[in-house]
């Protein structure tokens, strides 16, 4: 097993940051064609140790060997060189440029001195491509691509470059079930021709699927490496948290009372005019969880928004408590009891730039007690931050960080804090733990069950199919911008409702059997 | 890549170092726990350190450019054959700070002359007012070019009607001619703004346009409409009473005063109102925004007015302050140096306070600059040192880089922002 050296071994770094050690003397060495995973919770110190890797950032201490020999690497172009590629977490394409022109962009073929030469790229991109079984024509421009796919070209970039280590920063938090399997069969293949993987996550399941072996960190140190034949994801999750933690949500008996939402015959159009919400009837009671599963883009984003009033409808109804409330205003839906804990939290949730206590009574600033007439109550507004921030576990050095300076799950933390608290009827929740580690997703699902019990009405989207099913107490499956099949959630089997999602009702007349309420075709 | 996300895993090991988990966040004992993790003293920097934070760049900026400026001075004489001028930079800064503050040994005593102090402050009234104009919309993400426009329009309209009241009550006709050339002002920044709002024309564009159609538009209508008879060349009717009380000094008028008064309006509506953080919330995330419940094209029209209501003050104070009537082309500058007043003040306004008393300094000074120079250094090289200025500004990494500061953030990051937003997706709004 020792005849090669590790392709890579990183010994003894360490990273201090004022105030905190992000990287605490951590070894680690990837073989020559494996998949090594990193494993750690948000803020572990996974992608500092990338960065160091990429040169990026410069360690304080400790020493990179690539192929046994020493290496400095100072900036990416020294990481690139020694064939080092490196997919970040958010891609870094130029949507307007054609894939052939992203791969080449830094490395263009040149035929007559300053000419182009696109033509002999895209032979090579194909060819490559081709070889890895991708179906990607380079000369389409990124933005008509699919997200799975932009990342597909992320990786022909590394690999156009001579990558032999590829280090792909949470590549599927971005994906839906289907291109995760999909990125999966590359990466494969790519360890099949002894491409060697660093597999940053912080997802279990896909961990032991995946790697050959896992190395979990945490604080900054390496706490163990497992071989996923050995382990488990209980023992991964202990590992990377540092405590027991229950991956199955304690759901409890729900107790629905009245009917909450009711929406009839609803269409809603997209910002393209194209009807993606095509006929959703639903109905939730206070009490219960009615979760939504559906590969991303069948139309949960415009539901969503036209139910939080972000959206108008094009036709159908929307009552709220028996009251009609089509098409009414963002602020008047909120007036009304809803809370809603958006998709994208750098989009919609927060405001990066402002403090946390500013982004904690964002969408209630007008009101009293934060606002006095036309007046801000800066003293309200520190003392709800005073409280929250303990209350949701908010990790942070005071109430007047910036958002941006707080890692993923606690800015989601904000986001969950400010809309949790206060007077719920209606809880609409878009992918309420995207990207979080399993500590913040447990408690984001404690705090779910605590909502309903109290007697709130639960809308959940999600992508990952496993929430879903977890959270829910019913659930739809949303293709093509309808709701296919409800099931109640003893009923619901994650086999079926898979197929539901990848083919819609196609997938019942292959004798899939019946569901208990088939929506009206 | 690097920057945010560093920080981000740096407050989260921090705060895991103090032992806290997830779960334990209902338990009462966590609950104490957390509150021994401290919150470390730096939470808020000191008001010293952010003040230095703040405005380091700027500062250095600013030095930098004066010193190309005496490059420029020690070049340009040799170029043209008047020979190697060795102490040139300094007689003309000299001159620029004394045509500027004057001697402090002058101020005191019987009879001080403030005359000097006095110029800078009129010359950076409309400055202050136009930066604020300027600066406001920055907060909003929106990049009012506009200025010069609703500048002239203020300018115009408080002439007119200044003239027209030139007989009345002075207590009666100030107030009304300032508030002509104010509401004219916000017109004219309504008109983009709503454009904005309703359609998405992008507000530089428009901006733009409309500064011309002001300028074109008020020619015609000032030698056709409104010209006073007996002149040489087309101009309003004296203003008579209009015109703006001397509070001290000289010259020191009402408009110099409010300017500063109107920078702690500003101020106090940015940080103290649900309007200024309507305001700074659709500038900072016009999505997050709409998710809160506001209406960014509401709250755009809304803030191009108000800019264009300190452009319009910032025309009426110069016409009823100091020119005393308008003619085309008057105090062309204003409008266009309001726009580096605002970036230099980092759309703070105590910052364009600041930004403004300086260049009004420049102007103030510049004259006895070329005098005592013998025009080897004519006013012009003011021009160009605020250029110099804006250059070092936004190519902030040039001054990082010499001095090796660690600004963290960007000096102009949300304002450069603001100008090349949303060029590639017109209308998506």
């Amino acid at each position: 097993m020792t005849e090669t050296p590790p392709i890579l071994e990183m010994r003894g770094i360490t990273k201090r940051f004022p105030g905190t050690v992000a990287n605490d003397g951590i070894d680690l060495d990837v073989r020559s064609g494996e998949v090594h995973a990193l494993l750690g919770e948000n803020g572990a110190g996974k992608s500092t140790l990338m960065n160091i890797l990429y040169g990026l950032i410069g360690p304080d201490e400790g020493e990179i060997l690539v192929d046994g020999q020493r290496a400095v690497i100072r900036d990416p172009t020294d990481a690139i060189r020694r064939g080092i590629g490196m997919v970040h977490q958010h891609f870094m394409l130029v949507p307007v440029l054609t894939v052939a022109e992203n791969v080449i962009l830094g490395q263009e073929t040149v035929g007559l001195p300053g000419m182009l030469d696109l033509r002999e790229a895209e032979t090579r991109i194909a060819a490559l491509a081709d070889q890895l079984g991708f179906e990607i024509d380079p000369r389409v421009r990124i933005d008509q691509l699919s997200v799975g796919h932009q990342q597909r070209v992320e990786i022909l970039k590394a690999l156009y470059r001579g990558a032999r280590l590829l280090v792909l920063d949470e590549p599927t938090a971005v994906l839906t079930p289907q291109e995760t399997e999909e990125i999966f069969g590359v990466l494969r293949r790519l360890k099949g021709e002894g491409t060697s993987i660093v597999f940053i996550s912080h997802k279990l399941d896909e961990v032991l699927a995946i790697a050959d072996r896992v190395t979990v960190i945490r604080r900054g140190k390496v706490v163990g490496t497992r071989i996923p034949a050995e382990t488990s994801e209980r023992e991964l999750a202990e590992l990377m948290v540092g405590r027991a933690v229950s991956l199955v949500v304690d759901r409890g008996q729900s107790h629905p009372g009245d009917v909450v939402l009711s929406v009839e015959g609803l269409h809603v159009k997209d910002d393209r005019g194209n009807e993606s919400v095509a006929g959703v009837d639903l109905e939730i009671r206070g009490g219960e969880i009615l979760g939504i599963a559906g590969v991303a883009g069948n139309g949960q984003d415009e539901l969503v928004e036209a139910l939080v009033g972000l959206r108008k409808p094009s036709t159908g109804r929307v009552r709220l408590a028996g009251k009609d409330c089509t098409g009414k205003s963002t602020r008047d839906m909120r007036a009304r009891d809803i809370a809603y804990v958006p998709g994208d939290r750098h989009r919609f949730g927060l405001v990066l730039t402002y403090p946390i206590d500013d982004n904690l009574i964002l969408t209630a600033y007008h009101e009293a007690p934060y606002a006095r007439g036309f007046l801000r109550n800066d003293r309200a507004i520190g003392e709800t931050a005073k409280e929250l921030i303990p209350q949701f576990d908010i990790r942070t050095p005071s109430a007047a960080t910036r958002a941006s300076a707080l890692s993923g799950g606690n800015q989601q933390k904000v986001v969950v804090a400010r809309e949790f608290s206060g007077v719920i009827s209606l809880l609409v929740l878009d992918q309420p733990t995207r990207g979080l580690d399993v500590g913040s997703i447990e408690f984001i699902h404690k705090q779910v069950i605590a909502k309903r019990d109290a007697g709130a009405a639960v809308l959940l989207v999600s992508a990952e199919l496993d929430e879903v099913l977890e959270l829910s107490d019913r659930v739809a499956v949303m293709y093509r911008g309808r709701l296919v099949a409800t099931y109640d959630a003893e009923e619901a089997e994650r086999e079926r409702i898979g197929l539901l999602m990848a083919r819609g009702e196609a997938a019942l007349q292959d004798g899939a059997g019946a569901p208990v309420g088939v929506a009206d075709p | 890549m690097s920057g945010a996300g560093d920080t981000g895993s740096r407050n989260d090991v921090r705060a895991q170092a103090g032992g806290t988990d997830p779960l334990a966040a209902t338990a009462p004992a966590a609950a104490q726990d957390r509150d021994n993790r401290s919150r470390p003293p730096s939470g808020r920097p000191n008001a010293l350190a952010r003040l230095w934070r703040t405005s380091a760049l700027p500062v250095l900026s600013i030095l930098f450019a004066l010193a190309i400026g005496a490059i420029l001075m020690l070049i340009s004489p040799v170029v043209t054959g008047k020979g190697f001028q060795p102490t040139l930079p300094i007689t003309a800064y000299g001159a620029l700070v004394e045509g500027s503050i004057g001697h402090p040994g002058t101020w005191f005593g019987e009879g001080g002359n403030f005359n000097a102090l006095a110029n800078t402050l009129v010359q950076a009234a409309p400055l202050i007012l136009g930066g604020l104009a300027v600066g406001l919309a920055f907060k909003a993400g929106l990049f009012n070019i506009g200025v010069a426009g609703q500048f002239l329009m203020g300018a115009f309209f408080a002439a007119v009607v200044g003239a027209r009241l030139a007989q009345v009550d002075t207590n009666f006709a100030v107030p009304i001619a300032l508030l002509a050339g104010a509401l004219a002002g916000a017109a004219y920044g309504f008109i983009p703004g709503f454009l904005k709002g309703r359609t998405g024309a992008h507000e530089v564009v428009t901006t733009i346009m409309l500064n011309s159609i002001a300028a074109l538009i008020l020619a015609w209508a000032l030698s056709d409409l409104v010209a006073a008879t007996g002149f040489s060349f087309p101009r309003t009717g004296d203003i008579g009473n209009s015109r703006l009380p001397v509070l001290f000094g000289r010259n020191v008028h009402l408009g110099v005063l409010l300017a500063f008064i109107a920078v702690f309006v500003i101020r106090f509506l940015l940080n103290r109102t649900t309007l200024g953080f309507e305001i700074r919330t659709v500038g900072a995330n016009p999505n997050a925004a709409r998710y809160a419940g506001i209406r960014p094209l509401l709250i755009v029209a809304l803030t191009m007015s108000i800019s264009g209501l300190l452009g319009g003050l910032a025309g009426a104070v110069q016409i009823l302050g100091v020119q005393g009537f308008y003619a085309v082309g008057i105090s062309a500058n204003v409008g266009f140096d309001a726009i580096t007043v605002a970036l230099l003040g980092r759309s703070n306004p105590l910052g364009i306070m600041a930004a403004g008393l300086l260049f009004g300094a420049f102007r103030a000074g510049q004259g006895l600059m070329q005098i005592n120079t013998n025009l080897l250094v004519p006013v012009e090289v003011i021009d160009v040192i605020q250029a110099l200025i804006i250059l070092f500004l936004a190519a902030d990494i040039i001054i990082r880089r010499v001095f090796r500061l660690r600004a963290a953030k960007g000096a102009l990051e949300g304002e450069v922002r603001t100008v090349t937003q949303s060029w590639g997706e017109q209308g998506a709004r």
